[in-house]
């Protein structure tokens, strides 16, 4: 932005002239201001590599990733993947917990997420929008670091229900690099508790460090998204077959675990590249 | 499909939106009657010491206690056929106790006397967008089939649930009547005087420290407008009424162009109990949770129903009430 650009946008800012959608998404603010934050991360700290862009449909579409890495930095990531390198808003469905706190319950509607109901996915597909769902939620981002790349169970399905009820396709999405970034080596069981928190975890430099602890660690990423897995092939009104929806969601499942095993290959170490 | 509408019940027409319905109805030559109902006669009656010069035009004030059976001998000495309720106070002019007995009892007394008549054939009801409560694990969008996260339980929000209820039971027991609710957004404009638009007026303006709800408004002609539509005609239902779009609360505060303070959640509380004492504004618990989490509603199915949208959405229903304030 150059100068002349800088003072119409703070003119318009300031002036409450912008629009949000009715989750609250504000686009303006996401691009120019938000995933301006994340960049430097995402190019230099992580320097992201994103495989299989072509296999996100134009349309709506269910995208489902597996989750690490403690605190949702690959949430963040995928954003930034997919606005810059896809030019698409990802909708994300985010746990309660982070709806309930102030600031980040509102900024996450700011950058276009929402809570993970079946209300909000139904409406987000309905209007051809490109969701983002992490199915482990807490068990898969707060697992330790010996189970790093083991994709934990994917809760009840209700992601798959939603997509078959939208017949939108399901695209597939391994990040490999979250992992590394705050090994877990323990938890803080009690503190995590009073706290409310799911958990609390210890990683190499957390809490040692203090805020320094804070720091991720600078991982080698890598992005895929994986061939569409078709869900209109399924009757809408099998979406709350229990059955047509469990298998649907394990072979979401098992395609996600094959490429992540592929991805970590490929990869290499995650440090010193 | 309908016989033509003649005689028309407004309640609640001491206040603003209630008194522009029933002198548009008046106005409509389809219309033979309006009668207004209301605790205390209407300002402009009073200010002008009569009817001689009176904007309501040739309707008939007649002063009711609502919660008094009262109301039951109005309609059944002027052959009432369509009813609009629309007394339904959101916030406490008097006491809470007060107010409730005026909403929840006065609406009970209007639909025992509505079902005992012969004559009524079609109840339209304002409730408000209250009734889905404001809770950080709300559904984005609500709709009508939408059950509320939090059932509202305090003020407003929770005498509109209960006032519903009622409005149910009636329409089971009087399957004859065609029975309209209307679910509204916050009113907004030049002459609403309301909880909401009271905050927007004042000098210094306090925000739940990291909230910024989502909010909507309707405009009060749209208001006006659809509650004579719905008087007019079947539109048998509960309908959400709504601008298109929304504001957040920082981008209203903006668009004032006045100050705000973020105030944590409990000092925010305490402040709106001493706004309160003072009388200034009636910032109860329901407009806590507004002011945090905001509430957003669906307002398709009215579309569809009445064939109509509000004219104004809710960014330019907020620009048109600031215009003609001067609150920039």
């Amino acid at each position: 932005m150059n100068a002349e650009e800088l003072l119409t946008f703070a003119a318009r800012r300031l002036s409450g002239r912008y629009e949000v959608d009715e989750f609250g998404y504000d686009a303006e603010l996401n691009d120019k201001v938000l995933l301006e934050l994340l960049r430097p991360l995402y190019r230099h700290w992580f320097r992201v590599e994103t495989i299989g862009l072509h296999n996100l449909p134009p349309d709506g579409a269910l995208v489902v990733a597996n989750h690490s890495g403690t605190l949702p930095v690959d949430a963040l990531m995928l954003q930034v993947a997919l606005h810059d390198e896809a030019g698409r808003a990802v909708r994300l469905l985010g746990a309660d917990l982070v709806h309930r706190l102030p600031l980040l319950g509102h900024l996450s509607r700011k950058t276009g997420h929402t809570l993970a109901c079946k209300e909000d996915a139904d409406r987000l597909l309905r209007k051809g929008e490109l969701v983002g769902v992490f199915p482990e939620g807490f068990k898969g981002i707060g697992k330790p670091w010996s189970q790093r790349y083991k994709l934990q169970r994917f809760g009840r399905g209700g992601f798959v229900a939603s997509a078959i009820r939208a017949g939108v396709p399901i695209v597939p999405c391994s990040i490999v690099g979250a992992e590394e970034i705050y090994p877990k080596i323990g938890d803080l069981r009690l503190p995590a508790r009073l706290l409310g928190l799911p958990y609390l975890p210890i990683t190499p430099l957390f809490p040692w460090f203090g805020p320094l602890g804070l720091v991720p660690l600078p991982s080698k990423w890598l992005i895929e998204f994986g061939e569409p897995i078709r869900s209109d092939e399924v009757d809408p009104a099998e979406a709350d077959d229990p059955m047509v929806v469990f298998e649907l969601t394990d072979q979401v499942r098992e395609t996600i675990q094959r490429s992540l095993n592929a991805l970590r290959l490929r990869r290499g170490p995650a440090f010193f590249l | 499909m309908s016989p033509v509408t003649r005689t028309v019940l407004v309640t609640g027409i001491s206040r603003h939106i209630g008194a522009r319905l029933a002198s548009v109805l008046a106005a409509d030559p389809a219309v033979s009657r309006v009668i207004g109902v209301d605790t205390v006669p209407p300002t402009s009656l009073t200010r002008d010491g009569g009817a001689q010069l009176n904007p309501l035009g040739r309707v008939e004030f007649v002063r009711v206690d609502l919660r008094s059976p009262d109301i039951a001998q109005v309609i059944a000495a002027a052959d009432i056929d369509t009813v609009v309720h629309m007394s339904l106070m959101s916030g406490p002019a008097g006491s809470r106790p007060a107010m409730k007995e005026h909403n929840v009892i006065g609406t009970m007394q209007l639909l025992a006397a509505c079902q005992r008549s012969e004559t009524v054939r079609r109840v339209v009801v304002r409730s408000t967008t209250a009734v889905y409560g404001s809770s950080p694990t709300d559904p984005a969008v609500f709709t009508e089939d939408s059950e509320p996260v939090e059932v509202p339980h305090t003020g407003y929000g929770k005498d509109a649930s209960e006032v519903e209820g009622y409005v149910r039971g009636y329409a089971r027991r009087r399957p004859d009547v065609v029975t309209t609710t209307l679910r509204f957004a916050n009113f907004i404009g030049p002459k609403v005087d309301s909880p909401l638009t009271r905050y927007f007026r004042a000098p210094l303006r306090p925000t739940v420290l990291g909230f910024d709800p989502r909010l909507q408004f309707v405009h009060e002609d749209d208001g006006v407008e659809v509650l004579r539509l719905a008087a007019l005609d079947d539109h048998p239902g509960v309908f959400n009424v709504a601008g298109d779009g929304v504001l957040l609360l920082s981008q209203c505060l903006r668009r004032a162009g006045r100050f705000w303070v973020p105030v944590p959640a409990p000092a925010f509380r305490f402040l709106g109990e001493g706004a309160r004492a003072l009388g200034r504004m009636d910032f109860t618990p329901d407009q806590l949770a507004l002011m945090s989490h905001g509430r957003v509603v669906d307002s398709g199915r009215l579309a569809e129903e009445f064939g109509w949208v509000p004219k104004f959405t809710t960014a330019s229903a907020f620009d048109d009430f600031l215009q003609t304030r001067g609150a920039r």
